[in-house]
């Protein structure tokens, strides 16, 4: 019978049944592809109320220039600006005021309405004037042909950027869907470290808090114990992960037919962030040519990378913080030990967001090889092509320097776990390790 | 035949000696009482036997050869400090830690329902441990304890947490398992119950074993000469001025009259009766063992001005 298979089936049960991880796992995929689709839907919303605009224009100069639109009905009025005050007139939604030259006097025009003005409103308002006013001034030049000159002067220039792959073909690439991609994995690991080894810590430290360690470690090995705990938590962090992508990447398809939007996903990204109006063809110029960028980026082996750096550095890591809740009795005391190990952590995020200017420069090399920082830095650096010799050895390196983290953690787990009382301090815990 | 023997186990915490050359021998199908105060070091030995710490020298023997790693499924052992999962439900657990001491899950399940229905706890299988009062959780324990059947038993101070009731039945139980041919380790302070249960003991002070042996054995080693005499109160007076014995204690309590009296060591138990007889009429006379508890704190208070 073996003992570490029960644990690790245990742990791994009790935890992936639980309604937290159900929900978070369900709920999370649903968030986030609400958080892209959702306002790209409500934008192509427009409500159907048509909103009547009275123009008082002074001058007459710009009253004609506004042209109705689907939710704006612009009218000339004669009246006053105080008449309409005075009165009452629900029909009316909001007033134009314009009182003078607004090329001599940029402050004579104004909108008035009861109700706050709509920044769509203003923006529509501000682009009329805006454009007239500008071929008002072109005009006042009395150059000929100058509008002309100017519209054909404006010159948009992207660089492409060119990979060179191992056999000479050419593709296409972009350092920014490269650094996005990076980024994105760079944070998912960082997360799954902190937040699974956390678990384990919480794990350790219930069984030591319940007494029921004593009972076990009386049939099983610490050293199984907490390598069935280790390894089970593991394979919950695996199994969300491999949730989290199916689903996601189901959702975004589905949501596309759903909602009639022509884009993938990585572009629905980009997009979402993108304010109205902000033009995201100077990054990149059309979806086709997104999509061929980033084909480039070898997901295949980003993905495999990416569960080989996580088991890795999880496994560092989450057998650090099962030594540090075996040692202590209550959770204040954690603190102490916490600190230096999230100090380590945060620091690996800067140093792999930092990378990002620079994936080949000596911060992101040496970060990228110290086992402490490389599951985080490494991440960034992928999506740019990291040579195999780095790649192999910051593996190797960080393999054999968490089975030695779980070897010294295992004998201070060992002697922590039946300890009571005292709070130790790292020479206390020193010596556990030398202990037969 | 000794089932468990340990020879001069010696363990070493930073700056403290927890175990100096300790050996016990516990007989094969006896009940053996650890004893010793706070500290001394009597769950180090126990953790040693378990295999859950190891000795820094010294060896543990089990069934006359030197104990495996897989021993430790022929040991159950209850401990002091015990708990289970909080969450967890009651008949869950069981079988996982039944099955973590080597049982299949069948096994475990079919057993676990006996003693689940013969300590009348059937209906909690499906409950969380914490719904469970102190006592129920402590039956639980005491079934986990023993489901793997092993030929050797460690009990921690087993009667904390239980009401007299089911401390009753728990001793039963322990009794039934000596019956059945196992070997007992029993460790507590409660002396009343060593007394009662126990065959042999050992006492551990200040890391070191300071007493051991039969416990009847051990109660004769340290009898004072003392005897309780009960007569039928008469007129006739008592001889209370002698040479061969003299009197600790004289009370009457209804139509009884218990004296208490030490004897001369150079005076036969039959003469000394012989003498009393004349006196008046003996309703018994019997000799007086000293309790264990007055051994233990003897024992215990005068190894500590010994050493100091």
């Amino acid at each position: 019978m073996n003992k570490i298979g029960l644990i690790i089936k245990r742990e791994y049960l009790r935890r992936v049944s639980k309604k937290s991880f159900l929900l978070l796992t369900f709920l999370l995929p649903f968030l986030f592809v609400a958080m892209v689709f959702v306002p790209l839907w409500l934008s192509t919303i427009k409500g159907d109320e048509v909103r009547t605009i009275a123009v008082i224009d002074a001058t007459g100069k710009y009253a004609s220039l506004f042209q109705d639109t689907e939710s704006y009905r612009f009218i000339q009025s004669d009246k006053s600006l105080d008449e309409y005050r005075q009165n009452d007139n629900k029909e009316i939604y909001a007033f134009m005021h314009i009182t003078g030259d607004l090329l001599k006097n940029p402050g004579a025009a104004a909108l008035y309405s009861e109700k706050q003005v709509p920044g769509e409103l203003s923006r529509l308002v501000n682009q009329v004037i805006g454009k007239e006013l500008e071929e008002e001034k072109m005009a006042s030049f009395n150059i000929p042909n100058l509008k002309e000159i100017i519209q054909e002067s404006k010159i948009k220039f992207d660089i492409q950027t060119i990979k060179w792959g191992a056999d000479g073909k050419e593709s296409k690439s972009s350092s920014m869907v490269a650094s996005i991609t990076g980024l994105i994995f760079t944070l998912l690991i960082y997360m799954f470290i902190m937040m699974y080894g956390a678990m384990v810590m919480q794990g350790v430290m219930e069984e030591k808090s319940n007494r029921i360690v004593e009972v076990i470690v009386s049939s099983v090995r610490p050293f199984d114990l907490m390598m069935g705990k280790i390894i089970g938590i593991c394979f919950v962090g695996l199994t969300q992960l491999f949730l989290w992508g199916i689903l996601t990447a189901v959702l975004f398809l589905g949501s596309q037919l759903f909602f009639g939007i022509g884009i993938d996903p990585q572009m629905a990204g980009v997009n979402a962030v993108a304010q109205p109006g902000m033009d995201m063809s100077g990054v990149i110029a059309d979806h086709a040519e997104l999509f061929e960028v980033i084909k480039t980026i070898n997901f295949t082996q980003l993905a495999l990378f990416f569960i080989l750096y996580f088991i890795g550095g999880y496994m560092l890591y989450a057998s650090l913080f099962a030594a540090i809740g075996s040692s202590v009795d209550n959770q204040e005391d954690t603190q102490q030990f916490m600190m230096p190990i999230t100090i380590l952590m945060v620091f690996a995020l800067y140093a792999g967001i930092y990378s990002m200017e620079n994936p080949d420069g000596p911060l992101a090399f040496w970060c990228s090889l110290i086992p402490l920082t490389s599951p985080i830095v490494m991440m960034i650096r992928l999506p740019f092509d990291v040579p195999y010799w780095q790649l192999l050895l910051s593996i190797l390196l960080l393999y054999g320097t968490s089975i030695l983290i779980v070897w010294v953690s295992a004998k201070i787990y060992r002697i922590g776990i039946l300890m009571y009382g005292k709070k130790p301090d790292i020479k206390e815990m020193i010596k556990w390790i030398k202990y037969k | 035949m000794y089932f468990l023997e340990t020879e001069d186990v010696v363990k070493q915490y930073s700056g403290h000696l927890a175990l100096n050359k300790v050996s016990i021998q516990v007989p094969k199908g006896k009940i053996f009482g650890l004893l010793g105060p706070n500290g001394a070091g009597k769950t180090t030995l126990i953790r040693i036997i378990n295999r859950i710490t190891a000795p820094d020298s010294g060896v543990v023997l089990l069934d006359g050869r030197l104990s495996q790693p897989d021993d430790i499924y022929r040991i159950g052992y209850m401990p002091e400090e015990r708990g289970l999962y909080k969450k967890m439900k009651v008949g869950e657990q069981a079988v996982y830690l039944a099955q973590l001491k080597g049982l299949p899950y069948g096994t475990a399940r079919k057993r676990l329902i006996h003693w689940f229905e013969k300590f009348d706890i059937m209906s909690w299988w499906n409950r969380k441990l914490e719904e469970l009062s102190k006592g129920m959780q402590q039956k639980v324990q005491f079934i986990i304890t023993i489901i793997h059947e092993p030929p050797l038993l460690i009990f921690d101070e087993p009667f904390s947490g239980f009401d007299p009731v089911n401390a009753d039945l728990l001793k039963q139980e322990i009794l039934e398992l000596k019956q059945d041919g196992r070997t007992i380790i029993f460790s507590t302070h409660n002396m009343a119950s060593v007394e009662e249960i126990c065959d042999e003991i050992a006492l551990i002070n200040r890391s070191q074993v300071v007493l051991s042996g039969d416990v009847t054995e051990v109660r004769n080693r340290f009898k004072g000469n003392t005897f309780l005499l009960c007569l039928k109160p008469s007129a006739h007076a008592f001889e209370t001025n002698s040479c061969q014995y003299s009197i600790l204690s004289d009370e009457t309590d209804k139509d009884i009259r218990n004296i208490r009296l030490r004897k001369d060591t150079n005076i036969s138990n039959s003469d000394l009766l012989n003498l009393l007889t004349s006196q008046g009429e003996i309703l018994s006379f019997s000799e007086e063992l000293p309790s264990m508890n007055d051994i233990f704190i003897n024992t215990v208070s005068s190894s500590k001005s010994t050493t100091i």
